[in-house]
């Protein structure tokens, strides 16, 4: 795709994010960026016998950065978190129709957020 | 729904009466200006009327001092290397304030690759250039200094008499960009002491691919464009008559209508500004006074400006511009916010808002409740 701008797909996640919000009590909490880079996001989720059966975010960054983190949640909710994990940023860009490509690298990291909060809940598994 | 425009600073629409001045020479009036015959003479009597409008708006000393371009960007272009060029033999300083545009800063950092050494001169917090930095840092070497009249993204004015002095008093020559300026605050090129200055057509409502260059008598430049040899020599190439005459045209009715308009956007301006820091944790960029009439630009913590941008164009039709890192080019954040100090989580978070002929006081508590509710739905979104 050439650098013109959004899918209408990433708009209408910009516009109309889905599980925007925090989950108190998460089983599993994750957090990537750095406002100083000017992207930063949690991802909250519940599991309930490994499959998320809530998840939330929340983001502070540009248009992608939101609708990419809206994506990964819709993507993850109601998957076992073995293959939630598997999800990656270019899943996450072609379930969006593209994301042009300055975008990428830096706007792209709800996937990261997502393998975060799973990581943390396995780490919480492993210690119970 | 209706749109509002707020992004005068990127690009402006023809005023409808340069497009009826000027369209005449995309239908019937072609000749090529250089031609001797009638059809030529036509064009080229058309751009000597442009090149007088151009130097009344400045009050340049003669029509020869004006150079027509092809935009701001060929214009600083010519000023900076064409004069540092050409002075070699002179020094192979030259300097900029920190928060030039990129059509500046880029080729006195050409120069440097070739060479030539490179001061950037710092502002203060409201985008001032400090006038004692300026003092240490400007010398007998320094063949061109380059600071701008105003400021286009935080729409700070510079005090340019004051900074003529200084530059002369230590070094060779000022170029000034006057393209947030011209139209919209007086400029008087002999008064205000400015070797060099730099115009732009569409940021008067001329039509794009239009520039000048003004070069004050006796000032030694050279060509960075050479060919046929128009324009003094100094900028070869066939003229794009159409841009140049509405470009004159444009000049014309900026100087009648300036104190006017000027004011009227004054008025708008400051409501705007006061409506907008009703808003939590907002902030003023630039200086609050010393300040574009049409220009209001803003910070808010805890978002971020692409966003800032496309909510306000999606859920309100309201077209602004930001410094936000996403919307650059080089995935920094502007240059001149840092500039005034500002981290870069803080520099994310801009918005910048300049007003035109379309824009009205009535407009006002609309597009303010729609800042509101932008900055507090990202808000909501944000972690921070």
């Amino acid at each position: 795709m050439a650098d013109v701008g959004y899918s209408k797909k990433v708009l209408e996640h910009f516009m109309n994010p889905k599980n925007v919000g925090t989950i108190e009590n998460a089983d599993g909490y994750g957090k990537v960026g750095n406002p100083v880079c000017g992207d930063l996001m949690e991802m909250y989720i519940k599991v309930e016998n490994d499959i998320i059966t809530d998840i939330k975010f929340k983001t502070f960054g540009c248009g992608s950065a939101i609708a990419t983190s809206s994506m990964v949640t819709e993507l993850a909710k109601g998957k076992h978190v073995d293959e939630a994990m598997k999800i990656t940023r270019n899943d996450v860009a072609d379930e969006l129709d593209g994301l042009p490509p300055k975008k990428m690298h830096c706007s792209n990291l709800a996937a990261d957020a997502l393998q975060a909060a799973i990581k943390d809940y396995k780490k919480k598994k492993r210690e119970e | 729904m209706e749109k509002t425009y707020l992004d005068h600073a990127s690009a402006m629409p023809v005023d409808p009466r340069v497009l009826r001045f000027a369209e005449r020479y995309l239908k019937d009036i072609f000749g090529n200006p250089s031609s001797l015959h009638s059809a030529g003479l036509e064009t080229k009597k058309a751009i000597e009327d442009a090149r007088k409008k151009v130097t009344e708006l400045i009050n340049a000393e003669n029509e020869t001092c004006i150079i027509f371009t092809s935009g701001a960007t060929e214009s600083n272009n010519l000023a900076i290397k064409g004069t540092a060029l050409r002075n070699m033999g002179k020094g192979k300083k030259v300097a900029a304030s920190a928060i030039e545009h990129i059509s500046v800063l880029n080729p006195m950092k050409e120069l440097q690759k070739s060479g030539f050494e490179l001061t950037l001169i710092p502002v203060d917090s409201t985008g001032l250039v400090e006038l004692e930095k300026l003092k240490e840092i400007v010398t007998k070497d320094t063949t061109v200094t380059s600071i701008m009249y105003a400021n286009n993204e935080i729409g700070t004015i510079q005090p340019i008499k004051k900074i003529s002095e200084i530059v002369h008093e230590r070094g060779l020559h000022l170029h000034v960009d006057a393209t947030a300026a011209a139209g919209r605050i007086p400029i008087d090129v002999q008064n205000d002491g400015i070797d060099l200055l730099t115009l732009s057509s569409n940021d008067i409502y001329g039509p794009q691919g239009a520039g000048a260059l003004y070069v004050k008598p006796g000032i030694k430049i050279q060509a960075i464009l050479p060919g046929g040899g128009q324009e003094r020599g100094l900028r070869s190439g066939t003229e794009n008559v159409f841009a140049i005459a509405g470009m004159g045209e444009a000049a014309r009715i900026a100087k009648d209508e300036m104190d006017q308009e000027s004011k009227r956007l004054t008025g708008i301006r400051d409501r705007l500004i006061d409506e907008i820091l009703k808003i939590e944790k907002s902030h003023l960029t630039g200086h609050r006074t010393q300040r574009l009439p049409h220009h209001a630009s803003f910070r808010f913590s805890g978002i971020e400006g692409e966003s800032i941008l496309l909510n306000m164009d999606m859920r309100h039709h309201i077209q602004i511009a930001t410094g936000s890192a996403c919307t650059s080019r080089t995935l920094e954040p502007s240059h001149v916010l840092l500039a005034t100090g500002l981290k870069h989580e803080e520099a994310h978070g801009s918005l910048v808002m300049t007003l035109g002929r379309s824009n009205d006081t009535e407009q006002i508590p609309t597009v303010a409740k729609a800042v509101k509710q932008t900055v507090e739905r990202l808000r909501e979104l944000s972690p921070l």
